[in-house]
């Protein structure tokens, strides 16, 4: 029985093509999430995608979070269901409190398109459950806002509980402690800067990010025969 | 030299788009308040500036104004200085 | 019924010449109302008539089987198989670019890729050729970042990826940029559409933006007339781009036309819904009638003539059935697009404007509340017309023959051959190490990163080779096919000796699209120049259209679509004449990604093609010693075409693991930057008859190309060149960390690379 994953849009998101392209070469199955719907059809794992929901104005997700469909998305994440957050998606969970910290502007005040090297610091996460720790992936940046912030409290939470999901080898927007990606206390909410579906091909120049969107699946496919 | 407190609000100039106005208008409805007629959104600039008195402390500011704090092409500035 | 004021009488305030507006009232048989003549101001500028531009343009070769939509409409389509179809376009947006540079790069952006998708395309790449003045200037290097910011945050944010594009500086342009922006769309073949307005009865919708005073006489007043000192009077035209509008409206007009709600999509430009409505009703050979009131406005106060001139962005024209209205607003409504009925197609070949008539009488829709501050429009159902033309008249404006003059100065500038002085100054033995550096940091030659990393160049997972690559190429999912996609212009050539300039300019991007394995099967082209009104312009102009004409034919590349920017100059000084040339390519099987531009440690480098001593018009003699003058490189249309076909077959094959094109910068430039991106030295050889090692290293001759070759292929890969008659030498072997010409240059790769890399950030931190 294979697993659904709910992917959301936003008016402005501009991703899902992508991720649900991406999914659908490894055998997933997506399903669309429209904002103005207060469900997540009992998919068994939402991808909030990349993008500029609402256009990014005032900041970034912070509309977005008013969305019918996030209080959905919300109660999944919850009960456990894994949701993960990419680029404008990570911006959505931070502004909607389902993970902390925000994303500000990146340190060299320039939108950053290129190449950037991961270190995978935890396993026990909705998108790392198939990779290892210490691996190194190649996952394209795509961002104006990517420099993650939060205050020190917070910090030595997610360092001591190992919820920082992956790190920049090479820190290219200032983001604190090196943080590209973190999850919350169960490991079933993550929020990544990186674009794990960009990263599926070798003909676009790295698949790196295939082992991080498989682990996503096999997630779904836990909760799929969990709720069986 | 006494110091003052400028304060400057950058808006578009009357009769320049928007965007970023226009989306949060229509999307406060949502939240419940249908009252909202008009949102127009810009930025503040808090500075602290040494002059020998308000007057020049002013002129120094506007002239930052004119130079780099506001586009003059499509934005309008006002400057309040205590 | 001119008005006189202070000077001038009224047309003459919009831009007309007294001879237009004789023409107009001739065609109306009548003095023309206020709203009629700012109407025909608008639609007979230059911008959008093409008055001066016109009689010449009908030379381009147009027609090939595969050609589904040809130049005149939206955008230009081609067939390329399996059901799809590609949408391609290219337009300028100079003038508004200078005056306020991220939003004039970012509507530029934004009109662009409306024109694609009025066509029923998904736009899925952009491309940016831009060429500003030098970047010692403080005002240059502002509008330089302002317009690759307003780039880069219409372009992320809309969600249509910019996967190549060139920034050359040159003086010239200094009070004048150039940003000329590229799109490419894609579509199933059955949902092409062509903006008209069929069938009398059927409604206008007006779909996106409300209307406000934006670019008001835009058209006539920016594009069509040069730049003078003190332009402040021009500022309150400025258009604000909204990329997130621009979104909704490409999924909602997407949708509309998959559902097969709309007859025809219009994307508002140039003179707003005056154009728009009017040349939809034109190509049907129908009427319309429109109703001001019906437009959503943004200001308070605005009269007709605002409203129907406006330049307001992110609108389009949906020209319905009445029958499906319902479903049209409907539509709108759950992509929160403001949508409204504002004409009516009719059969009466008339273009008439009305003011609080529809309401009155019933046409379907209704008129949008006013904005606060206006009382709503009184309705009465007796209104007249406030003006009423032919509708064919506003699309039909005059054609100009303009005079044509070879400059004076024209042979005097030919006989300035950089050649003697160059040869004097760096003779055979010269060490030539310093001036491979000095020319890798020139900013049109150095390294782009710091513009195309502020570029999303991904979106959609189609980009196969991004910005910094000869040819963009995108694969097309679904099939095994690729595109690939160069823009090209030199001004320099074009300016020493226009006809043979034009023709380099299409050779160039056929070049590049060759290096990707890749047929051309389409160009686009836009025609930057300076004054019309001075006939050594339009000797340019009709110089540089007939050796394009001529490329074009050689290479059997169909043009299908074009724009033509007139009046780039400042003050007096026209621009040099700047033809862009933007080629498509189609790659029947892609498997892999294409060789890189760079060579591989052990390989052969091998040089097809000739090489002469033409330093004419070259960046060293140009811009590292100021020498401007001379004649361009040959242009040999047959060697061309031999030399495309030759790389294009090498690289379909996998016979070559590196290929690159020789252009800015001559042969030294391409090998220094192969070696830089294979991270790799080289040694060769530059023995070349009738030429000294410099003029081996700098010449730009046309139809160049270096490959880097497994030494077991290398036979095969010469004895190829050989059976098509193109000069094929093996020039050294690649190996080291030093790139070694014998007896003419001796750097290390890593001095090589940081010259390279870091000239554009070095010049782009300095504070302001």
């Amino acid at each position: 029985m294979t697993a659904r994953i709910g992917v959301v849009v936003f008016p402005g998101t501009n991703c899902e093509l992508d991720v649900e392209y991406a999914i659908q070469q490894l055998g997933g199955h997506t399903e669309r999430l429209w904002h103005g719907d207060d469900t997540t059809k009992g998919v068994d794992a939402v991808v909030v995608p990349g993008g500029f929901a609402h256009g990014d104005y005032l900041r970034t997700g912070a509309i977005a979070r008013f969305s019918p469909v996030m209080h959905a998305v919300g109660e999944h994440a919850a009960a456990g269901g894994p949701v993960v957050g990419i680029c404008n998606g990570f911006q959505v969970l931070c502004e909607a409190d389902l993970l902390p910290g925000a994303l500000q502007k990146n340190a060299g005040l320039k939108f950053l398109c290129e190449p950037a090297a991961l270190r995978v610091e935890t396993t026990s996460t909705a998108l790392t459950n198939l990779a290892e720790v210490g691996a190194v992936l190649n996952v394209p940046i795509n961002h104006f806002e990517g420099n993650y912030v939060c205050d020190e409290r917070t910090l030595a939470e997610l360092q001591a509980d190992e919820r920082i999901v992956v790190r920049y080898v090479d820190n290219p927007n200032g983001s604190l402690d090196d943080i590209a990606g973190i999850c919350n206390a169960q490991g079933n909410v993550v929020g990544l800067m990186p674009h794990p579906e960009r990263a599926s091909d070798p003909l676009l120049g790295s698949s790196d990010g295939i082992v991080l969107l498989k682990s996503l699946i096999a997630a779904a496919t836990a909760r799929s025969t969990l709720l069986v | 030299m006494p110091v003052f407190n400028a304060h400057v609000e950058v808006t578009h100039l009357p009769g320049i788009a928007d965007p970023a106005g226009a989306t949060v208008e229509r999307a406060l409805p949502a939240l419940g308040y249908t009252n909202v007629a008009q949102v127009h959104i810009g930025k503040t600039i808090k500075l602290v500036v040494d002059a020998p008195d308000a007057d020049t402390a002013r002129a120094q500011v506007n002239e930052m104004c004119e130079r780099l704090l506001a586009n003059p092409v499509i934005e309008a500035y006002e400057v309040v200085i205590s | 019924m001119a008005e006189a004021s202070n000077a001038q009488p009224l047309h003459r305030q919009l831009g007309m010449t007294d001879a237009e507006l004789a023409a107009v009232v001739d065609e109306l048989g009548r003095e023309p109302t206020h709203l009629e003549l700012a109407m025909y101001s608008v639609m007979w500028s230059e911008h959008c008539s093409y008055k001066s531009s016109r009689a010449f343009l009908s030379r381009f070769p147009t027609q090939a089987p595969w050609v589904l939509v040809g130049p005149g409409e939206g955008a230009g389509v081609v067939d390329i198989g399996d059901g799809m179809a590609i949408a391609v376009r290219i337009e300028s947006h100079n003038h508004p670019s200078a005056v306020e540079p991220y939003q004039g790069a970012a509507t530029g952006v934004g009109g662009i890729i409306r024109d694609i998708f009025s066509m029923g395309a998904r736009p899925i790449a952009l491309m940016d050729p831009l060429r500003f003045g030098t970047l010692d200037d403080a005002r240059t290097r502002y509008l330089f970042e302002g317009v690759v910011s307003g780039i880069s945050g219409y372009g992320n944010s809309v969600g249509v990826p910019t996967v190549g594009g060139e920034a050359v500086f040159d003086d010239t342009y200094r009070g004048n940029p150039l940003v000329n922006v590229f799109c490419l769309g894609i579509l199933p073949t059955e949902r092409l559409v062509l903006a008209r307005a069929d069938g009398p009865g059927n409604l206008a919708v007006l779909l996106g933006s409300a209307t406000g005073r934006d670019g008001i006489g835009g058209a006539s007043v920016l594009a069509s007339q040069s730049f003078e000192a003190g332009d402040e009077a021009k500022r309150p035209s400025v258009q604000v781009g909204d990329p997130f509008e621009e979104k909704r409206l490409i999924e909602a007009c997407l949708e509309l036309l998959d559902a097969k709600l709309a007859v025809g999509v219009q994307d508002l430009g140039a003179a707003g819904l005056s154009c728009a409505a009017s040349e939809t009703a034109a190509k049907a050979g129908a009427g319309m009638d429109v109703d001001v009131a019906r437009v959503s406005k943004r200001e308070p106060g605005m009269n007709a003539v605002e409203a129907l001139t406006s330049e307001s962005q992110e609108r389009m024209l949906a020209i319905i059935e009445p029958a499906n209205l319902d479903a049209v607003l409907e539509l709108a409504k759950r992509w929160e697009i403001r949508a409204t009925v504002v004409g009516r197609v009719t059969d009466t070949a008339r273009f008439r404007i009305y003011d609080g008539l529809f309401d009155a009488i019933g046409v379907p829709g209704e008129n949008p509340r006013p904005p606060i501050g206006d009382e709503p429009t009184p309705l009465n159902s007796d209104a007249l017309p406030i003006a009423d033309v032919p509708v064919e008249s506003l699309g039909d404006g005059p054609l100009y023959h303009r005079p044509v003059a070879r400059p004076a100065t024209q042979d005097a500038l030919q006989a300035a051959d950089p050649g003697p002085q160059l040869r004097d100054k760096f003779p055979a033995g010269a060490d030539l190490s310093a001036e491979l550096l000095a020319l890798l940091a020139t900013p049109t030659i150095a390294d782009k990163t710091w513009v195309s990393r502020q570029y999303d160049h991904q979106l959609f997972l189609n980009t196969v080779a991004g910005p910094g690559a000869d040819a963009a190429v995108l694969r097309v999912k679904g099939t095994k096919k690729a595109l690939a996609l160069s823009t090209d212009g030199k001004a320099r050539f074009c300016r020493l000796e226009p006809r043979t300039g034009g023709r380099l300019v299409v050779l160039e991007a056929a070049r590049n699209v060759a290096c990707s394995g890749a047929r051309p099967i389409a160009l686009v082209n836009c025609l930057n120049f300076g004054n019309p009104e001075h006939p050594e312009v339009m000797w340019q102009f009709s110089e540089v259209v007939e050796g394009m004409s001529e490329a074009c034919e050689a290479l059997g590349i169909p043009v299908i679509g074009g724009n033509v920017s007139f009046y780039n100059a400042s003050g007096d000084d026209d621009i040099h004449p700047t033809p862009v040339a933007g080629v498509l390519g189609l790659i029947d099987e892609l498997n892999e990604r294409p060789p890189a531009a760079a060579v591989r440690a052990r390989d052969d480098i091998v040089v097809l093609g000739a090489i002469r001593p033409e330093l004419g018009g070259s960046e060293w003699a140009a811009v590292v010693h100021g020498l401007d003058g001379g004649m361009p490189p040959v242009a040999d249309l047959e060697r061309a075409r031999a030399v495309h076909d030759l790389v294009a077959t090498f690289v379909r094959e996998g016979a070559v693991t590196g290929v690159h094109d020789v252009s800015d910068g001559g042969l030294g430039v391409a090998l220094a930057e192969m070696a830089i991106a294979g991270e790799v030295g080289m040694k060769v050889e530059l023995n070349f008859d009738g030429c000294t090692p410099a003029e081996a290293c700098f010449a730009e001759p046309a139809s160049v190309v270096v490959l880097s070759v497994d030494p077991q292929e290398t036979a095969a890969v010469c004895g190829q060149a050989a059976a098509a008659g193109v000069p094929a030498r093996v020039i050294g072997v690649a190996g080291g960390d030093r790139l070694i010409a014998k007896g003419a240059f001796d750097v290390s790769v890593a001095d090589a690379t940081h010259a390279w890399r870091d000239a554009l950030p070095a010049l782009m931190n300095r504070p302001h």
